[in-house]
Protein backbone atom coordinates (compact mmCIF):
# COMPACT_ATOMS: atom_id res chain seq x y z
CA UNK A 1 0.00 0.00 0.00
CA UNK A 2 1.41 3.83 -0.97
CA UNK A 3 1.11 6.05 1.42
CA UNK A 4 -0.19 9.43 0.73
CA UNK A 5 1.36 11.98 3.15
CA UNK A 6 -0.95 15.19 3.72
CA UNK A 7 0.07 16.33 6.84
CA UNK A 8 2.30 18.75 5.80
CA UNK A 9 1.46 21.84 8.59
CA UNK A 10 2.48 19.01 10.99
CA UNK A 11 5.91 18.19 9.36
CA UNK A 12 7.76 18.00 6.05
CA UNK A 13 10.01 15.73 4.61
CA UNK A 14 12.91 16.93 3.70
CA UNK A 15 14.42 17.73 0.42
CA UNK A 16 16.90 15.83 -1.40
CA UNK A 17 18.92 18.97 -2.65
CA UNK A 18 18.61 20.07 1.61
CA UNK A 19 20.09 16.89 2.93
CA UNK A 20 22.81 17.28 0.02
CA UNK A 21 23.25 20.67 1.17
CA UNK A 22 23.26 19.82 4.86
CA UNK A 23 25.69 16.81 4.33
CA UNK A 24 29.25 17.98 4.41
CA UNK A 25 28.16 19.97 7.99
CA UNK A 26 28.49 17.04 9.69
CA UNK A 27 31.74 14.71 8.52
CA UNK A 28 33.28 17.30 6.37
CA UNK A 29 33.12 21.32 7.50
CA UNK A 30 32.48 19.91 11.27
CA UNK A 31 34.52 22.57 13.12
CA UNK A 32 32.63 25.54 15.61
CA UNK A 33 31.82 28.16 13.97
CA UNK A 34 33.49 30.21 16.97
CA UNK A 35 36.97 28.59 16.43
CA UNK A 36 38.00 30.57 13.54
CA UNK A 37 41.78 30.14 13.84
CA UNK A 38 42.05 26.83 11.71
CA UNK A 39 40.81 26.22 8.40
CA UNK A 40 38.00 23.48 9.37
CA UNK A 41 36.00 26.39 12.07
CA UNK A 42 36.77 28.98 9.32
CA UNK A 43 34.90 26.94 6.94
CA UNK A 44 32.09 26.21 9.21
CA UNK A 45 31.77 30.23 10.18
CA UNK A 46 32.28 31.53 6.63
CA UNK A 47 28.80 28.30 5.61
CA UNK A 48 27.25 29.84 9.02
CA UNK A 49 27.44 33.66 7.81
CA UNK A 50 26.03 32.56 3.99
CA UNK A 51 23.63 30.44 5.84
CA UNK A 52 22.27 34.06 7.95
CA UNK A 53 22.52 36.19 4.50
CA UNK A 54 20.55 33.65 2.72
CA UNK A 55 17.84 33.51 5.42
CA UNK A 56 18.22 37.30 5.26
CA UNK A 57 17.79 37.41 1.83
CA UNK A 58 14.05 35.32 1.65
CA UNK A 59 13.05 37.24 3.77
CA UNK A 60 13.62 40.75 3.09
CA UNK A 61 15.89 41.35 6.64
CA UNK A 62 18.94 42.01 7.48
CA UNK A 63 21.87 39.64 8.24
CA UNK A 64 22.07 41.18 11.63
CA UNK A 65 18.15 40.96 12.06
CA UNK A 66 18.60 37.11 11.85
CA UNK A 67 19.01 34.48 14.94
CA UNK A 68 18.70 31.07 15.04
CA UNK A 69 17.04 29.12 17.50
CA UNK A 70 16.54 25.03 17.85
CA UNK A 71 12.81 25.45 16.72
CA UNK A 72 9.96 27.58 16.30
CA UNK A 73 8.90 26.88 19.65
CA UNK A 74 11.80 28.20 20.67
CA UNK A 75 11.57 31.60 18.23
CA UNK A 76 8.30 31.78 20.25
CA UNK A 77 9.31 31.80 23.57
CA UNK A 78 12.45 33.91 23.45
CA UNK A 79 10.15 36.63 21.41
CA UNK A 80 7.12 36.03 23.85
CA UNK A 81 9.38 36.29 27.39
CA UNK A 82 11.94 38.08 26.14
CA UNK A 83 10.53 41.36 25.24
CA UNK A 84 7.51 40.78 28.40
CA UNK A 85 10.83 40.69 30.88
CA UNK A 86 12.60 43.45 29.25
CA UNK A 87 9.00 45.73 29.27
CA UNK A 88 8.40 44.81 32.46
CA UNK A 89 11.75 46.59 33.71
CA UNK A 90 9.66 49.65 31.98
CA UNK A 91 6.32 48.95 33.97
CA UNK A 92 4.51 47.54 31.11
CA UNK A 93 3.14 44.31 32.45
CA UNK A 94 0.58 43.60 29.86
CA UNK A 95 0.31 41.22 26.53
CA UNK A 96 -2.13 41.10 23.95
CA UNK A 97 -2.84 37.69 21.52
CA UNK A 98 -5.07 35.58 19.77
CA UNK A 99 -7.22 32.55 21.33
CA UNK A 100 -5.83 30.81 18.34
CA UNK A 101 -2.40 30.70 18.78
CA UNK A 102 -0.09 27.80 18.89
CA UNK A 103 0.44 26.46 22.10
CA UNK A 104 3.96 27.67 21.71
CA UNK A 105 2.97 31.37 22.57
CA UNK A 106 -0.60 30.71 24.55
CA UNK A 107 1.66 28.40 27.28
CA UNK A 108 4.45 30.79 27.32
CA UNK A 109 1.69 33.69 27.72
CA UNK A 110 0.14 31.40 30.39
CA UNK A 111 3.34 30.82 32.18
CA UNK A 112 3.93 34.95 32.29
CA UNK A 113 0.52 34.94 33.69
CA UNK A 114 2.10 33.09 36.71
CA UNK A 115 4.75 35.67 36.99
CA UNK A 116 2.45 38.50 37.51
CA UNK A 117 1.84 39.50 33.49
CA UNK A 118 -1.57 40.15 32.53
CA UNK A 119 -2.96 38.65 28.92
CA UNK A 120 -5.88 39.51 26.55
CA UNK A 121 -6.78 36.90 24.64
CA UNK A 122 -8.48 38.15 21.62
CA UNK A 123 -11.71 36.50 20.01
CA UNK A 124 -11.38 35.29 17.00
CA UNK A 125 -14.19 35.24 14.05
CA UNK A 126 -16.51 32.29 12.96
CA UNK A 127 -13.28 31.90 10.39
CA UNK A 128 -10.69 32.28 13.11
CA UNK A 129 -10.22 36.14 11.71
CA UNK A 130 -8.69 38.51 14.63
CA UNK A 131 -9.89 41.97 14.10
CA UNK A 132 -7.66 44.46 14.11
CA UNK A 133 -9.95 47.02 15.45
CA UNK A 134 -9.93 44.51 18.97
CA UNK A 135 -6.33 44.70 18.47
CA UNK A 136 -6.44 48.47 18.85
CA UNK A 137 -8.70 48.46 21.48
CA UNK A 138 -6.96 46.11 24.10
CA UNK A 139 -3.53 48.30 23.66
CA UNK A 140 -3.13 49.84 27.36
CA UNK A 141 -0.60 52.57 28.33
CA UNK A 142 1.47 49.05 29.93
CA UNK A 143 1.53 47.08 27.26
CA UNK A 144 4.49 45.89 26.20
CA UNK A 145 3.61 43.25 23.07
CA UNK A 146 1.40 42.23 20.41
CA UNK A 147 1.77 38.71 19.06
CA UNK A 148 -0.54 37.35 16.34
CA UNK A 149 -0.01 34.93 14.05
CA UNK A 150 0.59 35.02 10.43
CA UNK A 151 -1.27 31.89 9.48
CA UNK A 152 -3.22 29.20 11.47
CA UNK A 153 -2.19 25.76 11.83
CA UNK A 154 -5.33 23.90 12.02
CA UNK A 155 -7.67 25.85 9.90
CA UNK A 156 -5.56 27.72 7.96
CA UNK A 157 -6.53 31.20 8.18
CA UNK A 158 -4.46 33.95 7.19
CA UNK A 159 -4.01 36.98 10.02
CA UNK A 160 -4.51 40.29 9.03
CA UNK A 161 -0.83 41.08 10.46
CA UNK A 162 0.46 44.37 8.63
CA UNK A 163 -3.00 45.69 9.64
CA UNK A 164 -2.09 44.79 13.20
CA UNK A 165 1.82 45.70 12.80
CA UNK A 166 0.62 49.21 11.44
CA UNK A 167 -1.63 49.55 14.71
CA UNK A 168 1.18 48.55 16.88
CA UNK A 169 3.75 51.00 15.48
CA UNK A 170 1.67 54.09 15.66
CA UNK A 171 0.62 53.20 19.25
CA UNK A 172 4.26 52.74 20.34
CA UNK A 173 3.46 49.04 20.92
CA UNK A 174 5.94 45.86 20.10
CA UNK A 175 4.24 43.53 17.84
CA UNK A 176 5.50 39.81 17.19
CA UNK A 177 4.20 37.32 14.48
CA UNK A 178 4.45 33.58 14.55
CA UNK A 179 4.99 32.88 10.69
CA UNK A 180 5.94 29.24 11.21
CA UNK A 181 2.63 28.11 9.35
CA UNK A 182 3.24 30.86 6.42
CA UNK A 183 7.37 30.58 5.26
CA UNK A 184 7.34 28.83 2.35
CA UNK A 185 3.14 28.69 1.26
CA UNK A 186 2.51 32.62 1.43
CA UNK A 187 5.05 35.62 0.69
CA UNK A 188 6.80 36.83 4.36
CA UNK A 189 8.29 40.19 3.38
CA UNK A 190 9.42 41.42 7.52
CA UNK A 191 9.64 45.13 6.01
CA UNK A 192 6.31 45.10 4.32
CA UNK A 193 4.69 43.75 7.56
CA UNK A 194 6.52 45.50 9.55
CA UNK A 195 6.52 43.67 12.39
CA UNK A 196 9.45 43.81 15.00
CA UNK A 197 9.90 40.18 15.53
CA UNK A 198 8.63 36.99 12.98
CA UNK A 199 9.17 33.14 14.48
CA UNK A 200 10.10 30.76 11.97
CA UNK A 201 10.98 26.50 11.92
CA UNK A 202 12.76 24.85 9.00
CA UNK A 203 10.69 21.36 9.07
CA UNK A 204 7.78 23.02 7.87
CA UNK A 205 9.46 24.14 4.66
CA UNK A 206 10.94 20.84 3.69
CA UNK A 207 13.68 21.78 5.83
CA UNK A 208 15.57 19.57 8.84
CA UNK A 209 13.84 19.39 12.50
CA UNK A 210 15.42 20.89 15.42
CA UNK A 211 16.01 24.33 13.74
CA UNK A 212 14.29 27.56 13.46
CA UNK A 213 15.10 31.08 13.52
CA UNK A 214 13.82 34.06 15.42
CA UNK A 215 13.97 37.15 12.49
CA UNK A 216 14.72 40.46 15.27
CA UNK A 217 14.25 44.16 13.75
CA UNK A 218 17.20 46.04 14.82
CA UNK A 219 16.73 48.33 17.73
CA UNK A 220 14.47 45.62 19.46
CA UNK A 221 16.04 43.72 22.50
CA UNK A 222 14.32 40.28 23.90
CA UNK A 223 16.06 39.62 26.96
CA UNK A 224 18.41 36.98 26.56
CA UNK A 225 16.70 33.51 26.53
CA UNK A 226 19.91 30.94 26.47
CA UNK A 227 23.08 32.38 28.38
CA UNK A 228 26.01 31.01 27.48
CA UNK A 229 28.76 31.71 25.26
CA UNK A 230 28.62 34.83 22.53
CA UNK A 231 26.94 33.05 19.70
CA UNK A 232 24.35 35.14 18.10
CA UNK A 233 26.04 38.04 18.59
CA UNK A 234 26.12 37.31 22.09
CA UNK A 235 22.24 36.96 22.01
CA UNK A 236 21.65 33.12 21.84
CA UNK A 237 24.05 31.25 23.27
CA UNK A 238 25.21 27.77 21.72
CA UNK A 239 27.13 26.18 19.45
CA UNK A 240 25.29 26.52 16.88
CA UNK A 241 23.67 23.63 14.83
CA UNK A 242 25.15 24.22 11.60
CA UNK A 243 23.86 21.40 8.75
CA UNK A 244 20.38 22.45 10.71
CA UNK A 245 20.98 25.94 10.21
CA UNK A 246 22.61 25.51 6.36
CA UNK A 247 19.38 23.15 5.68
CA UNK A 248 17.14 25.87 6.87
CA UNK A 249 18.63 28.38 4.44
CA UNK A 250 18.26 26.44 2.01
CA UNK A 251 14.78 24.52 2.59
CA UNK A 252 13.86 28.50 3.11
CA UNK A 253 15.78 29.56 -0.40
CA UNK A 254 13.88 26.82 -1.94
CA UNK A 255 10.58 27.26 -1.23
CA UNK A 256 10.36 30.97 -1.67
CA UNK A 257 12.06 30.98 -5.05
CA UNK A 258 9.12 30.37 -7.20
CA UNK A 259 6.84 30.38 -4.74
CA UNK A 260 3.60 32.02 -6.52
CA UNK A 261 4.16 28.68 -8.59
CA UNK A 262 3.82 26.32 -5.78
CA UNK A 263 1.74 28.12 -4.13
CA UNK A 264 -0.89 27.69 -7.13
CA UNK A 265 0.17 24.18 -7.00
CA UNK A 266 -0.89 23.64 -3.81
CA UNK A 267 -4.55 25.42 -4.10
CA UNK A 268 -5.15 23.83 -6.88
CA UNK A 269 -4.98 20.66 -4.54
CA UNK A 270 -6.54 22.15 -1.73
CA UNK A 271 -9.34 23.24 -3.81
CA UNK A 272 -9.98 19.99 -5.13
CA UNK A 273 -10.64 18.67 -2.11
CA UNK A 274 -12.69 21.11 -0.52
CA UNK A 275 -15.05 21.35 -3.45
CA UNK A 276 -15.97 17.65 -2.79
CA UNK A 277 -15.89 17.89 0.27
CA UNK A 278 -18.36 20.93 0.65
CA UNK A 279 -20.39 18.60 -1.76
CA UNK A 280 -20.81 16.69 0.40
CA UNK A 281 -23.67 16.00 3.26
CA UNK A 282 -23.61 16.52 6.76
CA UNK A 283 -20.35 18.02 6.57
CA UNK A 284 -18.69 21.57 8.11
CA UNK A 285 -15.94 23.65 6.23
CA UNK A 286 -13.80 25.04 9.07
CA UNK A 287 -11.51 28.23 8.16
CA UNK A 288 -12.23 30.86 6.37
CA UNK A 289 -14.27 30.07 2.85
CA UNK A 290 -12.21 33.00 0.97
CA UNK A 291 -10.21 31.07 0.11
CA UNK A 292 -7.32 33.59 -0.77
CA UNK A 293 -7.34 34.55 2.92
CA UNK A 294 -6.62 30.84 3.71
CA UNK A 295 -3.39 28.65 3.43
CA UNK A 296 -3.20 27.18 0.12
CA UNK A 297 -2.55 24.13 1.73
CA UNK A 298 -5.10 24.11 4.07
CA UNK A 299 -8.55 22.02 4.30
CA UNK A 300 -10.46 21.40 7.74
CA UNK A 301 -13.64 20.14 7.68
CA UNK A 302 -16.12 18.61 10.04
CA UNK A 303 -17.78 15.08 9.56
CA UNK A 304 -20.84 14.95 11.86
CA UNK A 305 -20.76 12.09 13.69
CA UNK A 306 -17.46 10.38 12.40
CA UNK A 307 -14.90 11.21 15.14
CA UNK A 308 -12.12 12.39 14.41
CA UNK A 309 -9.70 10.06 15.49
CA UNK A 310 -11.74 7.18 14.09
CA UNK A 311 -11.83 9.13 10.89
CA UNK A 312 -7.49 9.13 11.48
CA UNK A 313 -7.53 5.20 11.65
CA UNK A 314 -10.06 4.75 8.85
CA UNK A 315 -7.59 6.43 6.60
CA UNK A 316 -4.77 5.53 7.90
CA UNK A 317 -5.71 2.13 6.27
CA UNK A 318 -5.85 3.29 3.16
CA UNK A 319 -2.20 4.49 3.80
CA UNK A 320 -3.10 8.45 4.44
CA UNK A 321 -1.69 10.45 6.91
CA UNK A 322 -3.83 13.66 8.26
CA UNK A 323 -4.59 15.04 11.48
CA UNK A 324 -7.45 15.93 13.31
CA UNK A 325 -8.65 18.22 16.40
CA UNK A 326 -10.77 15.85 17.94
CA UNK A 327 -9.60 15.51 22.14
CA UNK A 328 -9.07 11.63 21.47
CA UNK A 329 -6.50 12.50 18.65
CA UNK A 330 -4.93 15.30 20.40
CA UNK A 331 -4.18 12.94 23.42
CA UNK A 332 -5.54 14.96 25.76
CA UNK A 333 -9.52 15.33 26.61
CA UNK A 334 -10.66 18.44 25.24
CA UNK A 335 -10.95 18.77 21.31
CA UNK A 336 -8.47 21.89 19.86
CA UNK A 337 -9.17 25.45 20.95
CA UNK A 338 -8.94 26.70 17.60
CA UNK A 339 -11.93 24.82 16.87
CA UNK A 340 -13.50 26.00 20.08
CA UNK A 341 -12.51 30.00 19.75
CA UNK A 342 -14.49 29.98 16.17
CA UNK A 343 -17.50 28.49 18.03
CA UNK A 344 -17.84 24.88 16.96
CA UNK A 345 -19.83 23.14 19.82
CA UNK A 346 -17.60 20.30 21.31
CA UNK A 347 -19.61 17.19 19.57
CA UNK A 348 -18.73 18.97 15.98
CA UNK A 349 -15.22 19.88 17.12
CA UNK A 350 -14.52 16.49 17.39
CA UNK A 351 -15.22 15.44 13.88
CA UNK A 352 -12.60 17.45 12.27
CA UNK A 353 -10.41 16.30 9.84
CA UNK A 354 -7.30 18.66 8.66
CA UNK A 355 -5.82 17.82 5.51
CA UNK A 356 -2.28 19.87 4.59
CA UNK A 357 -0.53 19.57 0.71
CA UNK A 358 3.21 19.85 1.03
CA UNK A 359 5.25 20.61 -2.52
CA UNK A 360 5.99 17.39 -2.97
CA UNK A 361 2.48 15.96 -3.34
CA UNK A 362 0.69 15.47 -6.72
CA UNK A 363 -3.17 15.90 -7.90
CA UNK A 364 -3.27 12.27 -7.24
CA UNK A 365 -3.06 12.25 -3.73
CA UNK A 366 -5.92 15.00 -3.71
CA UNK A 367 -8.11 12.65 -5.54
CA UNK A 368 -6.65 9.81 -3.27
CA UNK A 369 -7.86 11.74 -0.51
CA UNK A 370 -10.96 12.73 -1.70
CA UNK A 371 -12.21 9.46 -2.54
CA UNK A 372 -10.74 7.63 0.19
CA UNK A 373 -12.17 10.75 2.79
CA UNK A 374 -15.85 9.99 0.89
CA UNK A 375 -16.02 6.68 1.90
CA UNK A 376 -13.95 6.61 5.36
CA UNK A 377 -16.43 9.27 6.26
CA UNK A 378 -19.55 7.17 5.25
CA UNK A 379 -18.16 4.16 6.98
CA UNK A 380 -17.57 5.90 10.09
CA UNK A 381 -21.08 7.15 10.38
CA UNK A 382 -22.41 3.81 9.30
CA UNK A 383 -20.94 1.63 11.53
CA UNK A 384 -20.90 1.86 15.16
CA UNK A 385 -21.30 5.84 15.17
CA UNK A 386 -25.00 6.64 16.99
CA UNK A 387 -26.92 8.58 14.56
CA UNK B 1 -0.24 3.49 18.64
CA UNK B 2 -2.98 0.78 19.33
CA UNK B 3 -2.45 -3.03 19.58
CA UNK B 4 -3.69 -5.40 16.71
CA UNK B 5 -6.60 -6.72 18.87
CA UNK B 6 -7.60 -3.20 19.06
CA UNK B 7 -7.26 -2.34 15.11
CA UNK B 8 -9.00 -5.26 14.78
CA UNK B 9 -12.21 -4.53 16.50
CA UNK B 10 -11.93 -0.84 15.83
CA UNK B 11 -12.25 -2.27 11.99
CA UNK B 12 -14.41 -4.75 12.21
CA UNK B 13 -16.79 -4.39 15.80
CA UNK B 14 -19.04 -7.23 16.46
CA UNK B 15 -22.29 -6.85 17.63
CA UNK B 16 -22.66 -3.51 16.01
CA UNK B 17 -26.55 -2.03 15.98
CA UNK B 18 -29.69 -1.93 18.13
CA UNK B 19 -31.99 -4.78 19.65
CA UNK B 20 -35.15 -4.34 18.52
CA UNK B 21 -37.67 -4.28 21.64
CA UNK B 22 -34.73 -4.85 23.74
CA UNK B 23 -34.88 -5.56 27.36
CA UNK B 24 -32.27 -3.19 28.73
CA UNK B 25 -30.69 -0.46 27.10
CA UNK B 26 -27.59 1.96 28.53
CA UNK B 27 -26.33 4.68 27.44
CA UNK B 28 -23.15 6.37 29.07
CA UNK B 29 -20.58 9.44 28.01
CA UNK B 30 -21.29 12.61 26.56
CA UNK B 31 -21.32 14.06 23.09
CA UNK B 32 -18.69 16.89 24.44
CA UNK B 33 -16.29 14.85 25.41
CA UNK B 34 -16.24 12.88 22.20
CA UNK B 35 -16.98 9.68 23.39
CA UNK B 36 -21.33 8.17 23.47
CA UNK B 37 -21.75 4.45 24.26
CA UNK B 38 -25.06 2.64 23.94
CA UNK B 39 -25.65 -1.01 24.28
CA UNK B 40 -28.80 -2.38 24.37
CA UNK B 41 -29.39 -6.38 25.29
CA UNK B 42 -32.10 -8.59 25.03
CA UNK B 43 -32.08 -11.02 27.95
CA UNK B 44 -33.76 -14.62 28.58
CA UNK B 45 -33.57 -16.50 32.01
CA UNK B 46 -31.30 -14.46 33.66
CA UNK B 47 -29.17 -15.05 30.72
CA UNK B 48 -27.82 -12.32 28.13
CA UNK B 49 -28.75 -13.56 24.99
CA UNK B 50 -27.93 -11.04 22.72
CA UNK B 51 -26.06 -7.43 23.04
CA UNK B 52 -25.60 -5.06 20.51
CA UNK B 53 -24.22 -1.77 20.70
CA UNK B 54 -23.48 1.86 19.01
CA UNK B 55 -20.66 3.96 19.14
CA UNK B 56 -19.99 7.27 18.61
CA UNK B 57 -16.05 7.94 20.08
CA UNK B 58 -12.24 7.59 18.85
CA UNK B 59 -10.50 4.03 17.91
CA UNK B 60 -10.40 3.06 21.43
CA UNK B 61 -13.97 3.87 22.50
CA UNK B 62 -15.07 1.33 19.66
CA UNK B 63 -13.04 -1.41 20.09
CA UNK B 64 -13.85 -1.63 24.38
CA UNK B 65 -17.74 -1.40 23.63
CA UNK B 66 -16.94 -4.35 20.72
CA UNK B 67 -14.83 -6.55 23.17
CA UNK B 68 -16.84 -5.98 26.14
CA UNK B 69 -19.89 -7.05 24.14
CA UNK B 70 -17.98 -9.97 23.19
CA UNK B 71 -17.17 -10.73 26.53
CA UNK B 72 -21.01 -10.46 28.13
CA UNK B 73 -22.69 -12.05 24.93
CA UNK B 74 -24.35 -15.59 26.54
CA UNK B 75 -22.97 -14.85 30.40
CA UNK B 76 -25.70 -14.56 32.94
CA UNK B 77 -26.66 -11.22 34.13
CA UNK B 78 -24.09 -11.69 37.36
CA UNK B 79 -21.32 -13.14 35.24
CA UNK B 80 -21.65 -9.82 33.62
CA UNK B 81 -22.05 -7.15 35.93
CA UNK B 82 -18.37 -8.87 37.30
CA UNK B 83 -16.62 -7.17 33.53
CA UNK B 84 -14.27 -4.60 35.13
CA UNK B 85 -12.33 -2.28 32.56
CA UNK B 86 -9.47 -3.91 33.63
CA UNK B 87 -10.22 -7.27 32.06
CA UNK B 88 -11.69 -4.91 29.02
CA UNK B 89 -8.08 -3.40 28.51
CA UNK B 90 -6.44 -6.89 28.76
CA UNK B 91 -8.89 -8.53 26.43
CA UNK B 92 -7.89 -5.74 24.15
CA UNK B 93 -3.91 -6.45 24.69
CA UNK B 94 -3.67 -2.99 26.08
CA UNK B 95 -4.40 0.63 26.07
CA UNK B 96 -2.25 3.21 25.75
CA UNK B 97 -2.69 5.46 29.22
CA UNK B 98 -4.63 8.30 27.86
CA UNK B 99 -7.67 5.80 26.60
CA UNK B 100 -7.98 3.73 29.76
CA UNK B 101 -11.21 5.61 30.24
CA UNK B 102 -12.56 4.39 27.40
CA UNK B 103 -12.29 1.23 29.22
CA UNK B 104 -14.72 2.35 32.30
CA UNK B 105 -16.94 3.62 29.52
CA UNK B 106 -17.33 0.39 28.25
CA UNK B 107 -17.51 -1.37 31.77
CA UNK B 108 -20.09 1.62 32.75
CA UNK B 109 -22.26 0.92 29.37
CA UNK B 110 -22.75 -2.56 30.22
CA UNK B 111 -24.12 -1.54 34.02
CA UNK B 112 -26.14 0.76 32.63
CA UNK B 113 -27.59 -1.42 30.01
CA UNK B 114 -28.25 -4.18 33.14
CA UNK B 115 -29.68 -1.20 35.81
CA UNK B 116 -32.04 -0.41 32.62
CA UNK B 117 -33.10 -3.80 32.74
CA UNK B 118 -33.88 -4.41 36.39
CA UNK B 119 -35.29 -1.23 36.20
CA UNK B 120 -38.15 -2.25 33.83
CA UNK B 121 -38.71 -5.31 36.35
CA UNK B 122 -39.28 -2.96 39.00
CA UNK B 123 -36.52 -3.87 41.03
CA UNK B 124 -33.97 -1.14 42.62
CA UNK B 125 -30.52 -1.79 40.32
CA UNK B 126 -28.59 -0.20 43.18
CA UNK B 127 -27.71 -2.32 45.38
CA UNK B 128 -27.11 -5.05 43.07
CA UNK B 129 -25.41 -3.54 40.21
CA UNK B 130 -23.93 -0.44 42.39
CA UNK B 131 -24.16 3.28 41.88
CA UNK B 132 -23.07 4.52 38.33
CA UNK B 133 -21.14 7.19 37.29
CA UNK B 134 -23.12 9.31 34.80
CA UNK B 135 -20.63 10.67 32.74
CA UNK B 136 -16.95 10.02 32.80
CA UNK B 137 -15.17 11.89 34.91
CA UNK B 138 -11.68 12.66 33.26
CA UNK B 139 -12.92 15.53 31.02
CA UNK B 140 -14.42 17.32 33.70
CA UNK B 141 -16.42 19.16 31.46
CA UNK B 142 -20.16 19.91 32.43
Amino acid sequence: MSVIYVDNAATTPVSGEVLAAMTPYFTEVYGNPSSIFYSVGEAAREALDAARERTAKALNAEPGEIFFTSCGTEADNWAVKGTARRMAARGKKHLITSAIEHHAILHAMEALEKEGFEVTYLPVDAEGFVNPADVEAAIRPDTALVSVMMANNEIGTIEPVAEIAEICRRKGVLCHTDAVQAVGAIPVDVKALGVDMLSLSAHKFNGPKGVGALYIRRGVNPVVFMDGGAQERGRRAGTENLAGIVGLSVALERAVNGLDEKAKKLAAMRDAVLDHIAAMPKVKINGPLDRAKRLPNNVNASFEAAEGESLLLMLDMKGICASSGSACASGSLDPSHVLLAIGLPHEIAHCSLRISFGVQNTMDDARGVHGAGRDRAESARAQPALE
Amino acid sequence: MYSEKVMDHFANPRNVGEIENADGIGEVGNPKCGDIMRMSLRIRGGVIEDVKFRTFGCGAAIATSSIATEMIKGKRIEEALQLTNKAVVEALDGLPPVKVHCSVLAEQAVKAAISDYYRRQGIDPEPIVGKLEEDCHACGLE
